[in-house]
């Protein structure tokens, strides 16, 4: 399948009476990137990308895919285009781990349609690639937050999508398994969209970084680009530092205790700061 | 990428297989039910005759007009209803992802019960009576949709709310009207509603929801595939390319005309509906294109063998078949209670 570039312009999101939880987000994935989404909790990640995948509807902007206005897409052929992991899956109902990946299938065949032996071999590979082939037969449920992780990854490719979107993939992951999937995901052909926390699994495996706060794109660019000191002071109030490590060429943040004794400064609040102010231009008016 | 090892393919030979024998062993019970079920009761007929009589060969007697006039309308009936509450009900349990549901979680047998009191009460015929229940099936499940629906959506939560606030609603009408018009007629109807019954049957009665039964069983295996997609929840389903508000809106007003025209024919024989899906999900797993076609042959074999233990038990008085199984499906789904209390809101 060809693969497209996905444009988010100026979308934005309010909850029915509730607040603005994405204000004119621009995000451009080029074909076969690999784009994270980093941010503080409650900065609009999940948000952001529920629009991309589906299952929210922008009140302002539009999402196009290779062109394509998302909106116009039906549910299924979105599904057949963007496969998403996300955050919160519901539980199995005492479906096998094998038929909960095998519905990957489901957006590529009419409703009435069984699975062949073609389809029964593409989600066997697929959780062979995401180390999940052992669980195949296991009930859903009886899984651990990390094998199920696995195994809605392993769905996701059997999706087979031109643009693969991930809801903070490494949550539950033990340390090799979280660098497994993610090389997973950036050697994958489809594009790939993801939402992390790891400031140091994002700057090592994505192309490039957007750094969401309070709904807003405050930076966005390579991972050297985007990953300073002062950023990271200003919109997760932390104290970091920042390294380009020898052997894997990424930045690497070593976080550092705060210098003022009564705790953490306040992201927001205005504030001497030791490490010389980053110029914030994307911050206001150009992004918003 | 590693070569793929058979040994832990996901989909194997087995779960066809385990469907087709569990299948054949209730299709043999079903059978030997009904063939009980005709041969016994107030009257004892051999075997022999109850196969003369059913293949035509029999001499016209009183054997073969208890057989094939009596007693067949009421086996096959049995038979038709114990499959449609357990395909209804296993289908609404993925339509609201929770395992108490059953084909009366929606309020159509009190909107059943409510119409066909209503037509006694105002003193009209037997037929009517029918129509007035079928009238009202269909009156409550329009009111729970209406309520339950916000745009083309169909949420979960709000349809088991609108259908349990219906219900009651509905049930309280029922008791009004028959506290102020209190007469033995009416609470006969009422009895024969709440409980359920098939001594009403008749071989013209049994032609329109059998019918029926086929019709939904057919639409309902083809939708096995988006079924599956709701158990996996909303975001799942919809990021793997279901319209589940749509979906689940078409499904529940399928599962609602079904449910209709059985409550019509039988009243509201309780417990078949919630608890043959919950064994069938035991027995072959919870993929409904085993588990449809599995729970339609167990809930027909089941009610099958609760009427005749019905007509047998305490012969020549009757029990209430709906009685019967609210006898044998309570304890169990105490069972299943127990059984499932760590993984609360599991199925099966």
């Amino acid at each position: 399948m060809p693969l497209h570039a996905l444009d988010v312009e100026k979308v934005s999101y309010r909850a029915a009476g509730g607040p603005l939880l994405l204000d004119g987000v621009h995000l451009r994935a080029a074909p076969g990137e690999t784009v994270g989404v980093v941010g503080p909790n409650g900065s609009g990640k999940t948000t952001l990308l529920r629009c991309v995948y589906g299952t929210l509807r922008p009140t302002g902007g539009r999402i196009t895919l290779g062109g394509h206005d998302a909106a116009a897409l039906s549910v299924k052929a979105r599904a057949r285009r963007v496969a998403a992991v996300p955050q919160e899956a519901g539980g199995g109902f005492g479906l096998t781990a094998g038929r909960i990946a095998a519905m990957g299938r489901s957006p590529h065949k009419r409703f009435w349609e069984g699975d062949t032996a073609a389809d029964a071999a593409r989600v066997a590979a697929a959780l062979e690639r995401t180390g999940a082939a052992a669980l195949a037969r296991r009930p859903f449920d009886e899984l651990s937050g990390g094998e199920r992780q696995r195994v809605l990854v392993a769905r996701a490719l059997v999706q087979e999508p031109e643009l693969l979107v991930l809801d903070e993939p490494t949550n539950h992951l033990d340390v090799r398994y979280q660098w497994e999937l993610l090389a997973l995901v950036r050697d994958l052909p489809a594009t790939g969209l993801l939402a992390l926390h790891d400031l140091n699994l994002a700057a090592y495996f994505c192309d490039r970084l957007y750094v969401l706060e309070a709904g807003r794109v405050v930076a966005d660019g390579t991972p050297e680009e985007v990953l300073t000191p002062g950023l990271l002071a200003e919109v997760y109030g932390v104290r970091a530092e920042v390294d380009v490590h020898p052997e894997t060429g990424a930045p690497t943040v070593v976080y550092l205790p705060p210098r003022e004794p009564r705790g953490l400064p306040h992201p927001r609040e205005p504030r001497e700061t030791q490490e010389p102010r980053e110029p914030r231009e994307p911050r206001e008016g150009a992004r918003g | 990428m590693t070569p793929v090892r058979s040994s832990t393919a996901p989909r194997s030979s087995a779960a066809p297989a385990r469907c087709a024998l569990v299948c054949g062993v209730l299709a043999a019970v079903l059978v030997a039910g009904a063939l009980a079920g005709l041969a016994l009761g107030a009257a004892r007929i051999p075997l022999a005759d109850v196969l003369a009589a059913l293949t035509g060969r029999a001499q016209p007697g009183p054997f073969t007009t208890i057989v094939l006039d009596v007693r067949l309308p009421r086996v096959l009936l049995a038979a038709v209803v114990g499959a449609g509450l357990a395909l209804v009900g296993a289908v609404l349990q993925a339509l609201v992802r929770n395992p108490l549901a059953d084909p009366y979680l929606l309020g159509i047998s009190s909107g059943a019960s409510m119409g066909a009191v209503l037509s006694v009460v105002l003193g009209v015929g037997a037929v009517s009576m029918q129509a007035g229940a079928f009238a009202g099936a269909l009156l409550a499940t329009v009111t729970v949709y209406a309520m339950a629906r916000s745009g083309a959506a169909v949420t979960t939560g709000r349809l088991v709310l609108a259908g349990v606030a219906v219900q009651y609603v509905l049930s309280a009408l029922t008791s009004l009207v028959l506290v102020t018009s209190a007469e033995k007629e009416h609470l006969r109807a009422i009895l024969f509603w709440t409980l359920g019954g098939l001594g009403q049957a008749r071989l013209h009665t049994v032609l329109l929801p059998a019918l029926v039964l086929a019709a939904g069983l057919v639409l309902l295996l083809a939708l096995a595939r988006p079924l599956d997609l709701l158990l996996v929840g909303e975001e799942g389903a919809t990021v793997l390319g279901l319209d589940t508000g749509r979906f689940r809106a078409a499904s529940f007003v399928l599962a609602s005309l079904v449910t209709a025209v059985l409550v019509t024919v039988s009243g509201a024989i309780g417990f078949v509906g919630l608890m043959v899906p919950h064994a069938a999900r035991m027995a072959v797993g919870a993929g409904h294109r085993a588990l449809l076609p599995v729970a339609a042959l167990g809930g027909a074999a089941f009610l099958v063998l609760a009427d005749l233990a019905a007509r047998t038990v305490a012969a020549p008085e009757e029990i209430p078949v709906g009685v019967l199984t609210a006898l044998t499906g309570g304890p169990f789904f105490l069972w299943l209670l127990r059984r499932t209390r760590h993984a609360e809101g599991a199925m099966g």
